[in-house]
């Protein structure tokens, strides 16, 4: 699904620069579950946002389904990141005006699918998330759980191949945590959709079978070989991999 | 209803106090332009009001030829007596002369005119002057002046009126063109109708007035004598109130006759075959007639003064700047809190720009928000405007127009209001009553002619103005929602999600 290779991203910063990313290799297969783990500013989000065609590379490639998404044009980035990417966000994101069935159907607007059927796909998603009572509700009026359980119907409703989370956890509880994070997996394993999610925090890192270490730009892939052997056709062959695979 | 609109709705409402800043912003600014637009509207009313009364509906130019001091005259009628043996004997006098200020064109002069590249229309008329004196012969010298002071221990009394000979064959044009008349109209035709008719030996008919005819207890079929032949008045005219004329008609050559001028005319009116033409047939007749006073509509506009005209500067250059920096300022205002609205959507935007919405939608529904504000702004705006016209119509005072330049009023008769065609009203000391008409006058020597018209003015609307309206609003709103789209459009995502708010 995804393969980048010598992904490097410099932002200017002042009259200097900042790498964000440096000569960064992965490949994420089709139904993959990552996290991507670091300390706050080394580039998770960067990697994130290089992933969901939000942000182009400096040098190097992220090439999605075959395509370089650094080398498409602003149309076409939008129309993929339309048709395959879900995102969801710390702050959940939603807009303020917008009902929660009405956020959700905002992600469809950009397929062009007619009004009903986008009312009766977001009222399903929200099923899905268990917030189907709550559709005519406003974000003030939900809870932040209730909130990121919006955000990720929004993400979702649309089928898409990838969902990108970024901190989804990041605002919430300990308990509140446990349930969404529970939530995107339980989709993911039903779905068979790609889940990348960024995360600072070890306890949701290391529920993925694969998390990808940043510090500093740089990035380092670590096997969690009781999560990798569970989700494994041959678990026994993946608990005995090296923790450690290298960048 | 469709998201765009729920949208584009619960965000106006979200920041309902910088959408109503906005409205009301833009609705200040287009109701001053509808205010401003009537108002204005209401001075060129008034102005082409006052020029209708000195020229009459339909005419473009005036053509008429100034009389010298010496060419006028004094005005001798002989009240002196010859001989001691006639003092104490009764006497009447009747003279008909041209308006004052006004000498006499030779009627071959109209058709020339008329023949001029871009000249629609032509008509000349005669506007005469009628003196009549009766009194007794006392003992000055004989040939004494009746001015004042030659004759004052002479007991007389003069009545005036004036006369406008009327050329039957052109009915649309002139002083009894139907627009200058508020009854009459069907009278004047019948007037034409039946002097066209006429043999030439037998056009004695006169409409009269209906003010004249009413302090002279004229009415239909009575006969009103003019330098002693009788006329049978056909008719009863009213002019509107701002209108000018004179205090009985009578045929072109009916009035020729009377004044010893056959083949003469003292004013001829003109119509171009558009606007834009009056300047060169003006120059043609000048070139045509080089002696002659040509004088179009914006000439005597431009001799306007009083009330009117500081209106019509106020509403030309104060009302119309002060409406555009009002309208500017709303522009900018709107613009300005569009886009800061904008950038407070940041993340919004950005988190839209990432599932996957095009900038274009993007900038439709900024774009949608700002004109829906621009509409509502038009509507108060309108509302506005509308209170302001009639704030207008309803305070302003009445306004006075004075026109009253050399030449200016030369060939234009006088009004219904103050002053006349020329010379000075009223009677001289030892005279009796004048029973003439404003335009009375009894010109020794000539004098610039003035003529007064009050006006009240009004600020009427129109479809048109409306139409502006919405059309300023609609694109005030579009400017500040091109400017917030663009802004909009030009937002990255990964900048907008980065944003902490």
């Amino acid at each position: 699904m995804y393969e980048l290779k010598q992904l490097t991203r410099v932002y200017p910063k002042g009259r200097g620069k900042v790498t964000a990313l440096k000569d960064v290799n992965l490949v994420v297969q089709d139904g993959e579950y990552l996290t991507i783990q670091g300390p706050t500013g080394h580039g998770k989000t960067t990697l994130l946002l290089l992933l969901g065609g939000l942000e182009r590379p400096t040098s190097g490639t992220v090439v999605f389904d075959g395509r370089d998404l650094g080398a498409l044009g602003e149309s076409q980035l939008v129309d993929v990141r339309a048709q395959n990417f879900g995102f969801v966000f710390q702050n959940y994101n939603l807009m303020p005006t917008l009902t929660a069935a009405e956020n959700v159907e905002a992600a469809l607007v950009p397929l062009r699918i007619p009004t009903a059927a986008r009312r009766s796909r977001s009222i399903a998603a929200l099923a899905e998330v268990g917030l189907a009572e709550r559709a005519s509700h406003f974000p003030a009026e939900l809870s932040g759980g209730e909130q990121q359980r919006v955000a990720i119907a929004r993400a979702l409703v649309k089928e898409p191949k990838v969902i990108l989370a970024d901190e989804p956890t990041g605002n919430l509880d300990e308990g509140t945590r446990t349930e969404i994070v529970g939530l995107m997996e339980g989709l993911w394993r039903e779905r068979g959709m790609t889940l990348v999610v960024v995360t600072h925090d070890t306890q949701v890192a290391r529920r993925a079978p694969r998390t990808a270490l940043i510090t500093h730009g740089s990035l380092t892939l670590r096997m969690n070989r009781s999560r990798a052997a569970e989700n494994s056709p041959d678990p026994q062959a993946t608990a005995a991999a090296p923790e450690i695979e290298g960048s | 209803m469709s998201l765009y609109f729920r949208y584009l709705g619960r965000e106006l409402r979200r920041r309902s106090r910088s959408a109503a800043v906005v409205a009301v912003g833009l609705a200040l600014g287009v109701g001053l332009v509808i205010t401003v637009t009537a108002a204005a509207a209401g001075v060129k009313t008034a102005q082409s009001q006052v020029l209708h009364s000195l020229y009459g509906v339909g005419t473009d130019i005036t053509v008429t030829k100034t009389a010298t001091p010496s060419s006028s005259g004094g005005f001798r009628f002989g009240g002196a007596p010859a001989n001691r043996g006639q003092s104490g004997q009764s006497f009447s006098r009747d003279r008909l002369s041209s308006a004052p200020g006004l000498t006499t064109l030779q009627e071959t002069e109209v058709s020339s005119i008329s023949k001029l590249k871009g000249v629609a229309g032509t008509t000349g008329t005669l506007n005469l002057d009628s003196v009549h004196v009766t009194g007794t012969l006392g003992g000055g010298p004989p040939g004494a002046s009746a001015s004042p002071g030659t004759s004052s221990t002479t007991p007389f009394s003069i009545s005036t009126f004036t006369v406008d000979g009327v050329n039957a064959d052109d009915p649309g044009l002139g002083p009894l063109s139907s627009a200058n008349l508020t009854a009459g109209t069907n009278v004047v035709s019948e007037w034409f109708k039946r002097v066209q008719q006429s043999a030439s030996s037998d056009q004695q008919l006169a409409l009269v007035e209906s003010s004249y005819a009413k302090q002279n207890k004229l009415k239909v079929g009575s006969s009103v004598t003019i330098a002693g032949t009788k006329f049978t008045v056909l008719g009863l005219v009213s002019l509107s109130a701002t209108a000018s004329g004179a205090d009985i008609y009578v045929p072109l050559r009916e009035a020729q006759k009377l004044a010893t001028d056959t083949g003469k005319v003292n004013t001829i009116y003109v119509t171009a075959n558009n606007a834009s033409e009056i300047s060169q047939v003006q120059t043609e007749i000048q070139h045509l007639m080089p002696k002659a006073t040509v004088t179009t509509a914006q000439d005597l506009a431009n001799q306007v003064t009083g009330s009117l005209s500081t209106a019509a500067s106020l509403a030309d250059s104060l009302g119309v700047w002060l409406a555009v920096l009002v309208l500017l300022a709303a522009f900018v205002l709107a613009a300005l809190l569009t886009t800061a609205s904008v950038n407070r959507r940041v993340r919004e935007f950005g988190t839209l720009k990432a599932m996957g919405w095009h900038s274009r939608r993007i900038v439709g529904q900024v774009l949608g928000e700002a004109v829906v504000q621009g509409v509502i702004g038009g509507a108060v705006g309108i509302g506005l405007g509308v209170l302001g016209a009639f704030l207008v119509t309803k305070i302003a005072p009445t306004l006075k127009a004075t026109a009253g330049a050399t030449g200016l009023g030369t060939g234009a008769p006088g009004s219904s209001s103050t002053g006349g065609r020329g010379g000075f009203g009223g009677g001289f000391p030892g005279a009796g009553s004048s029973t003439g008409s404003a335009r009375s006058s009894f010109a020794h020597t000539f004098a610039p002619p003035t003529h007064t018209v009050l006006l009240h003015l009004t600020a009427p609307l129109s479809l048109a103005v409306f139409g502006l309206a919405v059309a300023l609003a609609i694109a005030g709103g579009l400017i500040a929602g091109l400017l917030g789209g663009w802004r909009a459009a030009r937002l990255q995502p990964a900048e907008a999600l980065r944003r902490v708010e």
